[in-house]
């Protein structure tokens, strides 16, 4: 693995992060981070997928007729959702039951096909596989903090422990705030990631 | 850049589908009957958890047979026979109610176990397709389900009045419970499914108590 290679996988955790420089995959990381769990979830199956479907598209890419590129590419996404949904419901259950509702979402996750249209149809497999896994890992490091903060201030709890009551916040006045709960926050939470991280790299200003 | 001709375009997109689709269904076919064991096996551990029993799902089956006497189905007029469970725990005897409805997103399902009275819940849980999670999804949580328990279905008169999911309920009213914040659409969905379904079961109820005095 040359420097090149690991700039594909560190590149989308900084200065080229899907969320807060591309702004992509909004929607998902709005209805999935009101806790840590599902969140964790959600990243790993998507960076599961940006990278397979980078994989198998690259490996196609000469022989896609650039006029139905995008048909093509949504056909190979949802195959390869279904069928993993598919493997899980037979074989791990409770985490096919965990992510019902994240398999739609994942198949219509502007990132998988913004990498695919951007990388994949114009770069080799190796390249095109890690730079799926660098922007599926740049999604979910978003996704891990926006559920940190939403369920420790929400709810008290972390990955479902009470933190809170361990901590004892509530014998002295402490209350959640169930607004960090509704989606609003979680787009507020994102333009303070956005804040933090353009005055950090001017760069990034426009 | 190389140029396609329209034949090789929709050659190219019909043999793309068609070996998607023989992948697919060649997965789904092959993997059917593990899938559908696995949502019976699921099923019976819902049931079991209604009547607070866990169970693993190794072994399931023998649990549940221990506990569940019998599956009835309770024939209505024109409509789809109504599913009762029995079970027998402790020496006390009961019921166990399924029921289905809409939640914001897909389908929600709830067991609700009943005492024999055909009044007091005594145990409830609850499932669903496609909630939002942390949010609708947490009428599966423990500190929601359990406000149902010793909570009525049927008012003074023996009508089914079921138990409303809403806002500043009263914690002694035994026909409210506390909806989930940011999960109003699904906590609506959850309350109308239960005093719809609950509500076919008027007439088997009306009759099984009377029965039950004429025996006093």
């Amino acid at each position: 693995m040359n420097s090149n290679h690991k700039k594909l996988i560190t590149n989308p955790l900084g200065k080229n992060n899907p969320i807060t420089v591309q702004v992509l995959g909004i929607c998902s990381c709005l209805a999935v981070t009101a806790q840590l769990k599902p969140a964790v979830v959600m990243a790993l199956s998507v960076t599961v997928v940006v990278a397979l479907s980078n994989l198998i598209i690259s490996l196609m890419r000469r022989s896609i007729p650039p006029r139905i590129r995008i048909i093509v590419q949504l056909v190979v996404v949802s195959a390869l959702v279904i069928l993993v949904n598919q493997v899980l419901m037979a074989f791990v259950y409770d985490v096919s039951k965990q992510l019902s509702v994240y398999v739609g979402l994942i198949i219509t996750n502007c990132i998988v096909m913004g990498r695919l249209e951007a990388f994949a149809m114009s770069n080799r497999p190796w390249p095109a596989f890690l730079d799926g896994i660098g922007n599926g890992l740049g999604y979910g490091i978003i996704l891990v903090i926006l559920g940190f903060v939403r369920e420790l201030f929400g709810r008290g709890t972390l990955w479902g422990y009470p933190v809170f009551e361990k901590l004892g916040l509530y014998n002295i006045g402490y209350e959640n705030n169930g607004f960090i709960i509704m989606a609003p926050m979680a787009l507020i939470l994102v333009g303070v990631i956005i804040w933090i991280q353009r005055t950090r790299n001017k760069d990034l200003c426009e | 850049m190389r140029q396609f001709s329209n034949k090789y375009m929709l050659l190219y997109a019909l043999g793309l589908a068609a070996v998607v689709a023989l992948l697919l269904t060649a997965v789904a076919t092959g993997l059917k009957s593990r899938q559908q064991a696995n949502v019976r096996n699921e099923q019976m551990q819902q049931l079991l958890a209604t009547i607070g029993v866990k169970a693993e799902r190794d072994g399931v089956e023998s649990v549940y047979r221990q506990y569940f006497t019998d599956e009835l189905d309770v024939a209505t007029e024109g409509e789809a026979p109504l599913k009762l469970y029995l079970y027998e725990k402790d020496g006390s005897r009961g019921y166990v109610i399924p029921t289905v409805g809409n939640g914001l997103w897909g389908k929600v399902y709830a067991n609700v176990a009943l005492a024999d009275d055909f009044n007091t819940i005594v145990g409830i849980t609850f499932s669903h397709d496609s909630e939002t999670p942390g949010l609708g999804a947490e009428i599966t949580s423990e500190a929601f389900c359990s406000q149902f328990i010793g909570k009525k279905i049927l008012d003074d008169a023996g009508r089914v009045v079921s138990v409303a999911v809403m806002k500043h309920a009263d914690a002694a009213n035994p026909h409210q419970v506390d909806a989930i914040s940011g999960g109003t659409m699904t906590s609506n969905g959850v309350s109308a499914m239960l005093a719809d379904e609950l509500q076919r079961y008027q007439e088997y109820i009306n009759a099984q108590r009377k029965e039950a005095d004429n025996e006093q």
